[in-house]
């Protein structure tokens, strides 16, 4: 039988099931064979903070969303074209993102009474006329994949966890992606398991060639390349690009890299990659708490170690009065702060920006810390290289602020070239500064204001350092008012004076007269707002800013410059009370903290909304 | 006697030859405790010992937390680090942990290593970083005027506390050796020699070796531990732990007891073959522990000395170990590799 194939330039799919079902790995998996196959992408996992919720209820709901297409994409989509619902909870808690005509792959054999009952659906949905809006594709998922893997020695339970895989094979059938790569990853990750490896792979054969044969897919798709910038390509989320960006970091300040880490959600894959690659002389220190965390980073820093803590809002929260010590003594760290949902606990594995006031405000005394905001999953690793170059160069702590959807979500990222990264080392003190022969600490470089950094084993320059407020030069001990005010003062103008990029405006025509402005993760679905409402012919200029202290020298021009400035933040306002407070220009707000990322469409509505009214 | 081949704790720290006096250690900053304060007198012990280590003067560290004894490493011309009130321990595991060419102290008191950073206090005993932390045990809060500190006997009557503290104090021996720390002792701010003897053995430990220093605060808590000064009753109450020693006072000795523990029974009481002879380095700490707890609840018979020295590998240089073994298995990091690592594509 031929099939029809039809041409499509994006699809959204959105794997829904258990959390025990294996719906990340199959996102994974589906994710790697499109970025394999050329296609530009865009992930979005969604999973609970439990481990293991109870199986097939709705807080157990574990989804992965994968956008693909023909051309350059911003976000991993509004709306998926295609849910593959695993069970019934998986179907309800999704449902209501599926637009009409959508296609649902339900699997079959777990719409049992039970599981049913479970998420109180009093019949079957597949049986009634309940999902009419959409095109529904009953597969008996399980007992299909039990049935092809009959001649492996495997318990029914053991065969029944291999439905996943075929799941991947019936969808990697139906938009044409390459299976090569499914199959050495699989034979990988159960190397010492051979008889599992193989019963994975004849699932997801098996998964491909009901595609193939089944009268229930009349139509498979296509989604050719996207013409990408030339280069060497790999699929990275942020979390893994803030690692690499760190190494990097290490590697391009010619300082040994010092991880003091305390494990939270979602920080700890930071933790885990800069652990794999000791060779490149990382000490990663998990210790018994994140104020144990920073200050160790902090203690190797004074040994001349490039200082990192990773971690999320609440240790943050924690590690709040080393960082001011490290304001005060003047040395490198970078805190890299994963925001999640707050306050509090909150909700660990959903995304927020909510931590921003609290980077820049959130300690005792006058003690400013530059921020640094990365814009997508692939600027992570960028993001960290600058809030290294920051920290190194002007000796101050410095917070890298990203959240849980560019940590956990994915996208192509073009390799940079590693010989055309930056230098941004400094050299330590080695020689005394003073008139009289003597080591003056805090006797400052007079460009950018930093102090030397000599670290211990430099002979001749043994100093002392604290919390205490110090004598401007001599960094001796000093309750000295005019000094506490020049000190205060000298902190302020030294992290204000730190030289930042200009804020770039992106205004084609120059004649739009309302900007949209953004920081951090919501670049992705703002610029696809932006082109939304430029096809449609609007007028709409963006800027987005990567640093939030200090701000680009241009930004009161930039926001001044257009008759209405729309900020959308995933918080209730941050940025925005910052920006009246410094430029006296109003800011239209658009507030959502709902735990998810913006949608591109619902941005093109607010920009419209805002162009359309006086 | 189980035999220790320790004694290496300052082989990884560069040395020099050149003469170094007392005046080499001391800072031009000047002291500012109490006149009378039992720091000056560990001060001036500290500044009289450094130069026999013959340490280049320049890797050693002082790191200290919040506290009178905190202030510390301003009066000593070496790296210091006055941090924040309890972390000493974690600043300075950093440090040792990335500088194992560096000698690490910390000083400390009881307010700030056992109450506000007592978490850090054991996990950097467990993990035996390389560091010599030094604990000026005056039982009492004195930075901030004499509130009842974690190691201030219960009903002690201060500012906070008017009715008698509540809550029973930590033994900080007790505590360091059920943390399993590598070095624990016990020595006294007014006994130089001792306490020099014990910051010898101290610092030829790799690992962390905790020392408690009874110290006198004359303005809130003055004579807590005058007993073990008075020369009267000294002698008597003075239980010195010394390896391979029998421990005993001039009246007291330390036998087994018929339960199976140790008790104090008068001197003349014990035959010399039944009182213990002192193993510190054992590697159960029950013994050492039930040591520790022979002060307990009053002050009779006080031990000090080295109660616990044994061998454990020291997290720096485990550290160091696992970075060499990596480089070994995998080459030299390279950034270009790592980043080609994953399944990569080309465009164009």
């Amino acid at each position: 039988m031929t099939k029809q194939v039809q041409q499509l330039d994006r699809v959204i799919i959105r794997f829904a099931g258990d959390s025990g079902d294996g719906m990340q790995l199959t996102g994974d998996r589906f994710t790697a064979g499109t970025a394999e196959f050329g296609n530009d992408l865009s992930t979005l996992p969604n999973f609970p903070a439990e481990i293991r919720a109870p199986a097939g209820t709705l807080p157990g709901v574990s989804s992965f969303q994968l956008h693909f297409a023909d051309h350059d994409i911003l976000t991993p989509g509004d709306a998926p074209n295609v849910l593959v619902a695993m069970n019934p909870a998986a179907l309800k808690a999704n449902l209501g993102d599926l637009p009409r005509g959508a296609d649902i792959i339900a699997n079959t054999d777990e719409f049992t009474k039970r599981n049913l009952q479970k998420v109180g659906y009093a019949a079957s949905p597949l049986d009634d006329d309940s999902l009419s809006e959409w095109r529904v594709h009953a597969v008996p998922l399980t007992s299909l994949t039990v049935r092809a893997l009959e001649g492996f020695d495997l318990s029914k339970k053991d065969a029944e966890r291999s439905k996943n895989m075929f799941a991947l094979g019936l969808l990697s059938w139906l938009y044409h992606r390459p299976t090569e790569h499914t199959i050495s990853f699989l034979e990988q990750k159960f190397a010492k398991k051979p008889e599992i490896a193989k019963a994975n792979i004849a699932a997801f054969q098996a998964g491909w060639n009901y595609g193939e044969t089944t009268e229930s897919f009349s139509v498979s798709y296509e989604v050719k390349p996207a013409r990408l910038t030339p280069g060497v390509y790999r699929n990275i989320s942020g979390n893994q690009a803030l690692a690499y960006g760190l190494i990097a970091a290490s590697v391009q300040s010619k300082l040994p890299l010092f991880l003091g880490s305390y494990p939270i959600t979602p920080a700890s894959d930071i933790l885990h990659e800069l652990s794999r690659h000791k060779e490149f002389g990382i000490r990663t220190f998990q210790a018994e708490d994140e104020i144990a965390g920073v200050g160790a980073a902090l203690g190797a820093a004074f040994g001349g170690a490039l200082g990192v803590t990773t971690t999320s809002g609440p240790g943050v929260a924690l590690k709040a009065e080393t960082v001011g010590l490290a304001v005060t003594t003047e040395l490198p760290l970078i805190v890299v702060d994963v925001q999640r949902a707050g306050p509090s606990t909150g909700m660990p594995t959903k995304t927020e920006q909510t931590d921003l006031l609290m980077a820049l405000f959130g300690r005792n005394g006058e003690s400013p810390v530059p921020v640094v905001a990365p814009m997508s999953p692939s600027d992570c690793f960028d993001a960290a290289i600058e809030a290294a170059r920051i920290a190194v160069k002007y000796r101050t702590p410095v917070m890298l602020l990203s959240d849980g959807y560019l940590a956990n979500g994915s996208e192509p990222w073009r390799l940079p070239d590693v010989s055309e990264l930056p230098d941004i080392s400094q050299e330590f003190t080695t020689a005394p500064n003073g008139a009289d022969g003597e080591f003056l600490p805090f006797k400052r470089d007079p460009d950018t204001l930093a102090r030397p950094w000599a670290i211990p084993g430099t002979a001749g320059l043994e100093h002392r350092i604290g919390g205490i407020e110090k004598a401007d030069g001599t960094g001796n001990i000093s309750y000295d008012p005019n000094n506490h005010d020049l000190m205060v003062r000298t902190r302020a103008a030294k992290i204000n004076g730190i030289d930042v990029p200009e804020l770039d405006v992106d205004d084609p025509d120059g004649d739009a007269r309302v900007l949209v402005l953004g920081w951090g993760s919501t670049y992705g679905p703002i610029a696809a707002a932006v082109r939304r409402i430029r096809k449609s012919g609007g007028k709409i200029a963006q800027a987005h800013l990567r640093h939030l202290n200090p701000l680009p020298a241009n930004t009161g021009d930039v926001l001044r410059h257009y008759d209405k400035v729309l900020l959308p933040e995933i918080n209730l306002g941050q940025l925005a009370l910052l920006l009246r407070a410094r430029y006296l220009v109003d800011i239209i707000s658009y507030n959502r903290v709902r735990g998810l990322p913006f949608k591109a469409e619902e941005l093109a509505g607010v920009i419209q909304d805002v162009i359309d009214s006086d | 006697m189980t035999e220790l081949v320790n004694g290496k704790g300052l082989t990884l720290i560069p040395k020099t030859d050149a003469k170094q006096t007392l005046k080499d250690f001391k800072s031009d900053q000047e002291v500012r405790w109490c006149p009378g304060c039992g720091d000056y007198a560990i001060l001036a012990a500290v500044q009289s010992f450094l130069p026999e280590l013959g340490l280049r003067r320049e890797n050693i560290v002082f790191v200290s937390g919040i506290g009178c004894s905190s202030r510390f490493p301003y009066y000593l011309n070496t790296y210091g680090f006055h941090s924040i009130h309890g972390r000493a321990p974690a600043i300075a595991t950093g440090l040792a942990a990335s500088r194992p060419d560096l000698s690490v102290w910390v000083i400390t008191g009881d307010g700030d290593a056992l109450s506000i950073g007592g978490n850090h206090l054991i996990h950097a005993l467990r993990r035996n970083v390389n560091l010599n932390i030094l604990l000026f045990n005056n039982r009492i809060y004195g930075l901030t005027k004499g509130q009842y500190s974690p190691t201030s006997e219960v009903g002690k009557i201060t500012k906070s506390t008017p009715m008698g503290s509540l809550d029973k104090p930590f033994n900080p021996i007790s505590l360091a050796l059920g943390a399993e720390a590598s070095f624990v002792a016990r020595t006294l701010d007014s006994d130089r020699k001792h306490l020099q003897s014990v910051l010898r053995e101290a610092t030829a430990h790799r690992g962390t070796s905790l020392v408690e220093i009874y110290q006198n605060c004359n303005i809130f808590n003055d004579n807590a531990f005058e007993p073990l000064k008075d020369p009267e009753v000294r002698d008597e109450i003075t239980l010195r732990l010394e390896h391979g020693q029998p421990i005993a006072s001039a009246t007291k000795a330390v036998v087994r007891a018929a339960g199976g523990g140790i008790e104090v029974v008068p001197r003349a009481e014990a035959a010399d073959d039944r009182i213990l002879v002192h193993d510190a380095h054992r590697p159960d700490p029950s013994l050492a522990f039930a040591l520790s707890r022979l002060d307990e609840p009053s002050f009779e018979h006080v031990p000090i000395g080295i109660f616990r020295q044994v061998d454990r590998p020291a997290y720096d240089v485990l550290m160091a170990e696992q970075l060499d073994e990596a480089v070994a298995q995998k080459g030299p990091g390279d950034l270009g590799g790592l980043l080609m690592g994953g399944d990569t594509w080309r465009i164009g």
